[in-house]
């Protein structure tokens, strides 16, 4: 049986081997992530729940795991309602098109030494260009929508994101100037050796910056004014419902794993092993860092009420962005003198 | 051949969304279709190997500057018929225009330096070519003055827009966050001793009235 098979598989040629091969590892990143979105909806609910001393969805299933299920099934079979006089192509286009860059950004990411899709010089850059795609998604949606609430909302995620960007961006500048490389794993392998040569401590400044402006980036709380349900309602997606909904949220929860992977692999030295005489390197060790920084995700939205629009713009502009600047001074001038024993 | 597949697929996309631009008569269309020729032309030029320059050019001008024009184009109310007017009378002179380009271009890609003759086909680099690096050297070492200035100028323009729109406005209140951080109980809140006093309460006269209403 498995002859037929290898016989089959060689006899295909090179081209559509070489691309059902590469459609197999596009399947192997995606679909984990599509499971580790749905159960992050439901840990969202039931961290939330437990921090406000409630129990969460706990009826569909064993304590309530089918839960996410429930909710897909039951968006997948809404009515899709699209609002006269919108846009019609444009507003079934734009969570395509938020969604799309998200899934695409993961393409680089290294999960271990040897374990990434497409190991690219610029991986850094691929994935900064990638997510700051996700904004016209946003932007199409409020402006599609014929809805004073949905534009109301694109304004001002677009505003949001357009700010923090460059806060972030700034940041990663740091990164890279540490490390030397745009390469993800390069990044994560000039962080070797144990705990303290892990970038946090070098960059703690821009390692702030980077955690603040990426809650801002995928517009949760307490930057969610996007979303602002006590304003306007929903923001920009306030006239989606059924599937164009669900591809929104998702969209969202990918680019909240996202973010959290990237800080462990930028800072926290992704898969190497904090104290790498007594524990080895390992996935593991990415998987559990990154867990960390959903969980904050979710801490911050039940912990802290929602900003002021213009104190956000505050913060971005006036706040991230010239303690970036002033770091990669600073920095630059350890990296030039070869301070400490980070920069090796 | 994928290659060249690849490039005329996206090349063609380039064409017509490039035409779109200045076809479509919805102004967001316009500009959505010139996001999406900024994207195609990323794409060519990955196919190139310029892997920086690809991506940088979906950064800056997708990520950003297309955002902000997208940004003002929407929050316009643009009368679309009177965008429209004009459109003969402005036709001759934007189809000479076009032709000038055209044949510009032609006697460019024909002859001279840029023609297919005299450019030699480049080499395909390694796979740990780093396209960053490379760019990176020749920015700082040869081009370094050129940069500079370009630095230079950027600075200036910041500089200038922000001078142009910033004006003093009297009138308006807004908060400063320093002098709300800075604030002490003392400035706020002043806690005065008041010695008891024997007249009877105001809610008992309220309850009273309210009482004895018929």
């Amino acid at each position: 049986m498995t002859d037929i098979v290898t016989n089959l598989w060689l006899s295909l040629p090179d081209g559509i081997q070489f691309t059902s091969y590469t459609l197999l590892k596009v399947f192997i990143i995606l679909v984990p992530l599509f499971i580790v979105v749905a159960y992050y909806t439901l840990a969202e609910r039931k961290v939330i729940g437990y921090m406000q001393n409630r129990i969460g969805p706990n009826r569909v299933g064993p304590k309530g795991l089918f839960q996410p299920f429930a909710d897909m099934f039951k968006l997948m079979f809404k009515e899709i309602i699209i609002p006269t006089k919108s846009n019609r192509y444009l507003f079934i286009v734009a969570p395509i098109l938020t969604f799309a860059p998200s899934m695409a950004a993961w393409a680089v990411m290294p999960f271990t030494d040897t374990l990434v899709f497409a190991d690219i010089n610029a991986g850094l850059l691929y994935i900064l260009a990638m997510t700051s795609l996700g904004v016209y998604g946003v932007i199409i949606a409020g402006w599609a929508s014929n809805s004073k609430y949905a534009l109301l909302g694109a304004m001002r995620s677009a505003a949001q994101i357009v700010a923090y960007e460059i806060a972030m961006g700034f940041s990663l500048v740091g990164v890279l100037m540490a490390a030397g490389s745009l390469n993800l794993g390069d990044i994560v392998n000039s962080q070797a050796g144990g705990i303290y040569h892990w970038f946090i401590l070098p960059l703690f400044p821009l390692f702030m910056v980077y955690l603040i402006s990426g809650v801002a980036e995928t517009n949760r709380a307490p930057f969610d004014v996007a979303e602002g349900e006590s304003e306007i309602v929903a923001g920009f997606h306030v006239e989606y419902s059924g599937m164009t909904f669900a591809v929104f949220f998702l969209a969202e929860y990918a680019n909240m794993i996202l973010i959290a992977m990237l800080a462990s692999l930028m800072f926290f030295g992704g898969w190497l092993s904090p104290l790498p005489s007594l524990m080895g390197d390992n996935i593991v060790w990415l998987f559990l860092k990154t867990g960390f920084f959903m969980l904050l995700f979710l801490w911050f939205r039940a912990t802290f009420p929602r900003y002021r629009y213009d104190q956000i713009m505050r913060l971005g502009w006036k706040v991230l962005i010239p303690v970036t600047i002033v770091w990669l001074v600073v920095e630059g001038f350890l990296v030039y003198f070869k301070v400490g024993p980070w920069f090796n | 051949m994928t290659e060249t597949i690849i490039f005329y697929v996206f090349a063609l996309m380039t064409v017509v969304a490039a035409t779109a631009v200045v076809t479509v008569r919805n102004p967001v269309h316009a500009a959505l279709s010139l996001v999406l020729t900024f994207f195609t032309s990323a794409i060519i030029w990955m196919t190139l190997e310029a892997e920086f320059l690809a991506i940088s050019l979906v950064l800056v001008y997708v990520g950003a500057v297309m955002v902000l024009f997208l940004f003002v184009v929407m929050m316009l109310d643009i009368n679309i018929a009177r965008l429209r007017e004009g459109f003969v009378r402005y036709l001759p002179l934007g189809i000479a225009v076009a032709v000038i380009m055209f044949v510009m271009m032609v006697s460019v890609i024909t002859g001279g330096i840029f023609s297919g003759d005299s450019v030699i086909e480049p080499i395909a680099k390694a796979a740990d070519y780093s396209n960053t690096k490379a760019l990176g050297r020749v920015l700082y070492t040869q081009y370094v003055f050129a940069f500079e200035i370009a630095a230079v100028i950027l600075l200036v323009a910041i500089v200038a827009a922000i001078s142009l729109t910033m004006r003093k406005r009297t009138h308006t209140k807004y908060q400063s966050p320093s002098a709300q951080i800075r604030v002490t109980k003392a400035d706020r809140l002043r806690i005065v001793k008041m010695p008891p006093s024997s007249e009877p309460s105001r809610s008992k006269t309220l309850s009273n009235e309210s009482l004895g209403n018929e």
